[in-house]
């Protein structure tokens, strides 16, 4: 392997997105949330409510923040290291993003402002729209960027014409055959993560004994969602899966590590997979299983790798350990849910410390969750970034030389890793602080002493700002 | 079927010139604040462009979009023709947006995420700066494809307009702050707000001297008979929006250093586009050229024609919402 200008920017994307859709697969599920109990708030007018939807605002400013420098790297991708791929499929995909830009950003970045000051300078139903808005907002963009991306991996409603993707239907272009899947998999795993944080935050205040009264609320009420979410999220997953046996079959065949084409296809549990002898090492697999999930059907077809030149076949390590690591933590997170079931008939839900430990650990499950899911899809996509139609390899920049990108991944190595350590730090210590703490930071009208003082400071901060 | 290029011209060109408004004076308001008295003045100087920033760095995400759908050519020659540049202004934004959030939670580290928030500011426009410069000078093209070196961008032009707009911005912070300020720290604006004025002088009159002289095509758009007459008035308007500004900088009008700041800005964006014009890769392609698909440039203009005057109205609210002074206790009505 080469470490080339082709190689380094591939690891390039794979650093400032893999970085980057942390910040989204959180604060998609997040905005909803608050959405939620803001209008919560507005029906009942319990001030728990309003308490909780002040408290995840401030993680949401600090996680938004960052998601938006993270988010402005990603469009400058296209154009820096992947000129060819921008040449070739700009007037097919770029509308899409634009409508992304368009639709999204605006109405996030114009309602996040009087969402995070705006609380005593507009009435509350404006504040709760403002919320709304925002929570439209990640959810459009989910819309156009998932949409972008399943163009990619199931092309369709293009002609070519010179070796570039000319439009022909965009009804065909936006809805093309994986976007359906995609979207309600994505955004149901982005809800997940969200519901695991929450129900971590509210575990570790439990074991605590702190802000008793926010922690159960929030713990209860998201392990509802997650008893819906959690199983409707596997069942998404599985008819994703048929899908990407119609479109994709060689990304399947990855997936599965299955080298043969044949009907009542095993279930491979554990393999090693090695590529160039087209076998499998320490195989442990269950006859037909992998028809019977696979095909729902046991004399289902599946196709084998063999099937595909050598040239056109993904790297399939990849793809089969992340979907099993994927596929393992979904079912851990099943058990989860479960067992909450189990604890409020017994009515021990908010007693239990060996249960309230294991969903406080939950907290990261869902973003490891979401990572390995878009190594299986991406990876099992290649050699491609047009599924089948432009090759990986004919994408890239071809001006770059191996030094440029050696200097470009370096500083984005460095700045990300200041950067997220310190909002995670930050993060930890609005946790740390808790909900109830507002009283402190109350700003009688309008806007605080700082940006952020509506946020609590550091302790022992305050002293030193004044 | 109808030609939507001009359309797209025009739809691009606000979009990037708001862009260099809006994000100029709150990336200018990030250089003043180096110079900034003590820290109560910088907790203001921040606090006047807290809520409205990432409003406004979305323009920079829309004028790239709208690049790559409208002229995508265009945006595949050039961009990686502005490699280390793109790379040096995102890395630069990335500390600056985050210190406005970092540098109250972060205590222990204040003076770092100051320097992070007035370095990255300065850094991103001078980056910035070095774009225009490489674009009014033209890149190295063959096909389809920019094929020099990523280094070929750095100029003496370039790095000479990377600091003149260092002065441009920091004019438009500085008539943000003194709209948005009172008192001694207004003042304070307003003596920045002379300095950069007296650079960005300078520097137009040295950018109008030197590419002339060294593009023969400017120098022919411009002093060739009778395109002189035409695009005298340029000069001329040029020169008295810079009295306005000089009497508004020196005297105590509070709103028209900011307009006349932003005519300015308008007049030297007119300036490079009537160099350029029609090329949007100079000396290769016209906008005509590097357009994306008339079904693409209809299929995207429908929904932004709609789109657009929504934004502008709530953007507007947002700014509306936060009208008014900036000031240190609260009771902000």
């Amino acid at each position: 392997m080469d470490f080339d200008a082709l190689l380094l920017s591939r690891l390039q994307f794979v650093w400032v997105i893999a970085w980057h859709i942390l910040l989204p697969a959180f604060t998609v599920g997040l905005a909803s949330f608050i959405a939620i109990l803001e209008g919560l708030h507005l029906v009942t007018g319990k001030p728990v409510y309003f308490r909780l939807s002040g408290f995840w605002t401030k993680l949401f400013a600090v996680s938004f923040g960052m998601g938006v420098v993270s988010g402005i790297v990603m469009p400058f991708q296209f154009g820096t290291n992947w000129s060819r791929f921008s040449d070739a499929t700009a007037d097919v995909i770029s509308p899409m993003l634009a409508y992304e830009g368009l639709m999204a950003f605006f109405l996030e970045s114009a309602f996040l402002g009087v969402l995070l000051f705006g609380r005593n300078l507009v009435p509350r139903w404006a504040h709760f729209v403002a919320a709304l808005m925002v929570a439209v907002g990640t959810l459009f963009s989910s819309f156009w960027i998932l949409s972008t991306n399943s163009w990619m991996q199931t092309p369709a409603g293009y002609r070519m014409e010179n070796g570039r993707f000319i439009p022909e239907d965009w009804f065909a272009i936006v809805f093309n055959p994986s976007f359906p899947y995609r979207l309600a998999h994505t955004v149901t795993g982005f809800y997940v993560t969200t519901g695991f944080v929450v129900i971590s935050v509210a575990a570790y205040y439990m074991r605590r004994g702190r802000f008793i009264e926010e922690a159960r609320t929030m713990f209860s009420m998201t392990l509802w969602l997650l008893t819906v979410l959690v199983p409707l999220q596997i069942f998404l997953g599985d008819a994703h899966g048929l899908n990407t046996r119609e479109y994709q079959p060689a990304k399947l065949a990855a997936i599965e590590a299955h080298w043969e084409t044949g009907s009542r296809v095993p279930l491979v549990l554990f393999a090693i997979p090695d590529q160039e002898a087209e076998t499998n090492h320490l195989e442990i697999s269950v006859p037909v299983l992998g028809s019977l999930i696979l095909a729902h059907d046991a004399n289902g077809t599946i196709q084998g790798l063999k099937d595909f030149p050598k040239q056109d076949r993904a790297p399939v390590i990849f793809p089969f350990f992340a979907f099993r690591l994927m596929l393992g933590l979904g079912l851990i997170m099943l058990v989860m849910v479960v067992f909450s079931w189990w604890l409020r008939v017994k009515r021990d839900l908010f007693i239990t410390e060996w249960y309230l430990r294991a969903c406080q650990y939950c907290a990261p499950i869902g973003f490891v969750a979401v990572l390995a899911g878009w190594v299986t899809t991406e990876t099992g996509r290649q050699p491609w970034t047009v599924y089948g139609l432009m090759r990986t390899a004919e994408s890239v920049t071809p001006s770059l030389s191996t030094f440029d990108v050696v200097l470009s991944l370096l500083g984005y190595m460095v700045v990300y890793l200041i950067m997220y350590p310190a909002g995670g730090l930050m993060m930890a210590r609005i946790v740390k602080r808790g909900p109830a703490d507002q009283h402190r930071d109350e700003v009688e009208s309008g806007r605080p002493h700082g940006p952020v003082d509506a946020l609590p400071l550091a302790e022992g901060a305050r002293e030193r700002v004044r | 079927m109808i030609d939507f290029v001009p359309l797209w011209t025009l739809i691009l060109g606000f979009a990037v010139f708001l862009y260099v408004l809006l994000d100029g004076f709150d990336l200018g308001v990030g250089i003043l604040y180096g110079f900034a008295p003590g820290k109560d003045a910088r907790n203001l100087v921040m606090n006047s462009i807290a809520p409205i920033w990432d409003g406004n760095e979305t323009w920079l995400v829309l004028g790239i979009i709208g690049l790559l759908a409208a002229f995508p050519l265009a945006f595949s020659i050039i961009i990686p023709a502005v490699y280390f540049p793109i790379l040096v202004m995102l890395l630069a934004l990335v500390f600056r947006g985050t210190a406005f959030e970092f540098r109250f939670r972060d205590a222990e580290h204040r003076t770092f995420w100051d320097h992070a928030f007035n370095y990255g500011s300065a850094v991103a426009t001078f980056s910035q700066g070095v774009v225009l410069g490489a674009f009014i000078q033209g890149f190295a093209v063959e096909g389809r494809q920019f094929t020099g070196s990523s280094f070929d961008c750095f100029t003496p032009f370039s790095l000479f307009t990377g600091v003149a707009l260092l002065f441009g911005y920091g004019l438009l912070g500085a008539g943000w702050l003194i709209l948005k300020t009172e008192g001694e720290l207004q003042a304070w604006a307003r003596a920045w707000g002379f300095r950069c004025f007296i650079g960005v002088g300078v520097a137009v009159a040295i950018v109008s001297i030197w590419t002339p002289l060294a593009d023969p095509e400017i120098a022919t758009r411009w002093f060739s008979w009778p395109n002189i007459a035409f695009l005298a008035p340029v000069p001329i308007v040029t020169a008295a929006l810079a009295v306005w500004e000089w009497r508004a900088l020196r005297g105590t009008a509070e709103v028209s250093p900011f307009i006349a700041a932003i005519c300015l800005f308008a007049m030297s964006y007119r300036g490079v586009a009537i160099s350029r014009f029609p090329m949007i890769v100079p000396h290769h392609f016209t906008l005509w050229e590097a357009a994306s698909a008339p079904s693409t440039q209809a299929f995207l203009a429908v929904g932004t024609l709609f789109l657009l005057p929504i934004i502008l109205m709530y953007t507007g609210w947002s700014y509306w919402v936060f009208r008014g002074k900036v000031r240190a206790d609260i009771g902000y009505h």
